[in-house]
């Protein structure tokens, strides 16, 4: 089959929905004619025109909150947001106005918003661009949280992001632009709420999600040298969650792991473990063990944020922990 | 020319800083030395040495993504931010920040900053400090065109000017935010001219004579620190790389890259300080092989400097 990189397969499903609906518009900084910082926007300015692909000012604020404005009147707005970090600043728009209109005023206006923004560390980027803060976002009713893990699943999910008339925050691991992946030609789209089982197994389930899926995979063959079958689910949206997956995994296995880059307090391993810990209980042979950074901002020395984010290391020895070996 | 000698070579000393510090991170970072990334100063040097002269060591400054240039004119050490850009355990910041977050409150030094506009409500919030304190220190924010179309930058200069605050705000208006030319997204050709709707003073000058820079600034801190309050002050320049090391320049005409960098400010001011008989070439030669020297010491010092222990990664999160 046909492979793509995955910002190529992103800029595809922004092409074909553009074709598809005259309404997707297109906003943000730099991705007119320079194609966007990861190359996502690229011939989408040529193809469409300015007056769909609109490069901004850098005003995160104005430009994310007139996207709320749009959503409400008839277009399709998907803006990009260069690092994710800065989405603080657009913050109220999102959480206060878009993810509450609709129930504010009863459910007569849509809210059809994608807010694309890339994730993550692993680049000594600094405190300031390494942040990944999807837990915030799964936290608030009205707001659908994206985490594509491979190109195929960027790209159908961008489609369903765009289609849903919901605002959609789409979280894109940096580490994963510029990895490829088969995407067939034939239009198709994913569901939200449908985790992918990656790896299956049958001794101890990983859940995960993003970037950390590629980490977990590779730990996963390291431990089945080791003897040891891992079941690996990639949530690919950690709002909705695929509850029904991770339940019947666990019931399975009868041991789970969590795997995520960030921090753990109030996280998306925190929902993970207590869906569990709440409706599985009795399944459980070990532990519960989440992987996750440790809690400081993430530095930017190598030394350092080698220490603050999780090692494939730690994925493999919270296996061996939660099987007791 | 109403300048102090020493002033004047203190000037030319730290805009050759700049150039060194800045044309060696460029091969450093080519040659894979140093981690994560940088955007680099390299043709703005007169502004942040003009806006920095006129203050005390004890003043503020707060600074951006492009920030090598405002610490070293503030008085920052080449080998400890040099340091900092290697992420060794002797930096500014002992490794934790690097290019984009050196800070160094001794010198008044209030951070870089990876988030575009969010020096501008700290510099008020250092001013309105210092107001508070009766301290009579300044506080110089420096910022870019993009940031100026933030909002923080309206709700910053409006309380400053509200509360007569002591702050220059210092908008190094290079032309391009990342890709974008700012007439694309904005209609003004003066982000001076915005000042009118705060009601404080609002200047441009040219961003590469320091000296055009110093005296702006100069008059504008003098005001700041007698408590009438805030000036804008738009300095036009231009940066001579892409907007981060590693990026293809696609949307600068050639041209326009080559015509300023023609007008680089050292030379001229070189030529002006000779002229008019500040220091004689010799002189200037002497300032220039000690900036060269210090320059690969601090190379040296970082290369040999060890990397932050694994263990130090958890510290200084919590007081």
């Amino acid at each position: 089959m046909r492979q793509l990189f995955y910002n190529q397969a992103l800029g595809e499903a922004l092409a074909e929905e553009m074709r598809r609906d005259k309404t997707v518009t297109l906003w943000g900084i730099d991705i007119g004619p320079y194609g966007g910082a990861n190359g996502v926007t690229k011939g989408l300015w040529e193809e469409f025109g300015e007056a769909r692909v609109i490069d901004t000012p850098v005003a995160e604020l104005g430009y994310v909150g007139m996207g709320v404005g749009a959503a409400a009147t008839g277009i399709r707005p998907v803006i990009e947001l260069q690092f994710s970090d800065w989405i603080t600043l657009p913050m109220e728009m999102i959480v206060n106005q878009a993810a509450k209109m609709r129930y504010m005023f009863g459910g007569i206006l849509e809210m059809p918003l994608v807010i694309r923004a890339p994730i993550g560390g692993y680049l000594n980027a600094g405190a300031q661009h390494s942040n990944s803060f999807e837990s915030w976002f799964a936290f608030v009713p009205g707001i659908k949280v994206v985490v594509p893990s491979t190109p195929y699943d960027a790209k159908g999910l961008l489609k369903t992001a765009i289609r849903d008339n919901n605002t959609v925050i789409f979280f894109e691991h940096k580490k994963l632009y510029g990895i490829k992946g088969e995407v067939p030609e034939e239009e198709y789209t994913i569901p939200f709420g449908e985790a992918a089982i990656r790896r299956e197994g049958k001794d101890v389930t990983i859940v995960t999600y993003a970037y950390q899926t590629l980490r977990t995979l590779s730990v996963a063959e390291k431990l089945a040298k080791a003897g040891i079958d891992a079941e690996v689910i990639d949530l690919r949206t950690v709002k909705p969650m695929d509850e029904t997956r991770i339940l019947e995994s666990v019931k399975k296995t009868h041991h789970l792991v969590v795997a995520q880059e960030i921090w753990k307090t109030c996280s998306v391993s925190s929902e993970v473990a207590a869906l569990v810990a709440e409706q599985a209980l009795d399944y459980l042979d070990g532990p519960i063990v989440r992987v996750t950074a440790k809690e400081a901002p993430v530095p930017f020395s190598p030394s350092l944020e080698e220490e603050v984010l999780p090692k494939e290391q730690d994925i493999y020895d919270a296996v061996l922990k939660t099987l007791g070996r | 020319m109403n300048i102090p000698r020493e002033k004047l070579l203190m000037m030319y000393e730290r805009m050759l800083k700049i150039r060194e510090f800045e044309d060696r991170v460029r091969v450093l970072f080519a040659e894979g030395e140093l981690p994560g990334f940088v955007h680099l100063y390299l043709g703005e040097e007169a502004v942040a040495v003009g806006a920095c002269a006129p203050l005390n060591d004890d003043d503020y400054i707060t600074s951006t993504h492009r920030g090598h240039g405002h610490i070293i004119a503030k008085g920052g050490e080449l080998d400890r931010m040099m340091a900092e850009l290697y992420g060794r355990a002797t930096g500014y910041n002992k490794g934790k920040g690097g290019s984009m977050h050196i800070a160094y409150p001794k010198l008044g030094i209030l951070g870089a900053n990876g988030i575009v506009s969010a020096g501008i409500p700290i510099a008020t919030g250092a001013a309105m400090s210092a107001k508070v304190r009766k301290s009579g220190q300044v506080a110089v924010c420096f910022f870019g065109d993009g940031a100026s179309n933030e909002g923080t930058f309206h709700e910053s200069l409006n309380i400053a000017s509200a509360y007569s605050l002591p702050i220059v705000y210092v908008c190094e208006n290079n032309l391009y935010a990342v890709s974008t030319r700012q007439s694309r997204v904005r209609k003004i050709e003066d982000i001076a001219d915005r000042s009118i709707g705060y009601g404080m003073p609002g200047v441009v000058v040219d961003g590469n004579d320091v000296v055009a820079v110093f005296e702006a600034c100069k008059e504008a801190v003098d005001r700041a620190r007698s408590g009438a309050g805030p000036t804008l002050v738009e300095c036009k320049t231009y940066r001579w790389r892409a907007h981060f090391e590693g990026e293809v320049d696609t949307y600068r005409p050639p041209e326009e890259v080559e015509a300023w960098i023609k007008r680089e400010p050292i030379a001229p001011y070189e030529k002006l300080l000779v002229q008019q008989g500040i220091a004689s070439e010799a002189e200037l030669k002497a300032i220039k092989d000690a900036v060269i020297k210090e320059m690969e010491e601090a190379v040296e010092f970082a290369r040999k400097s060890p990397f932050p222990a694994p263990e130090t990664a958890l510290e200084d999160v919590w007081a």
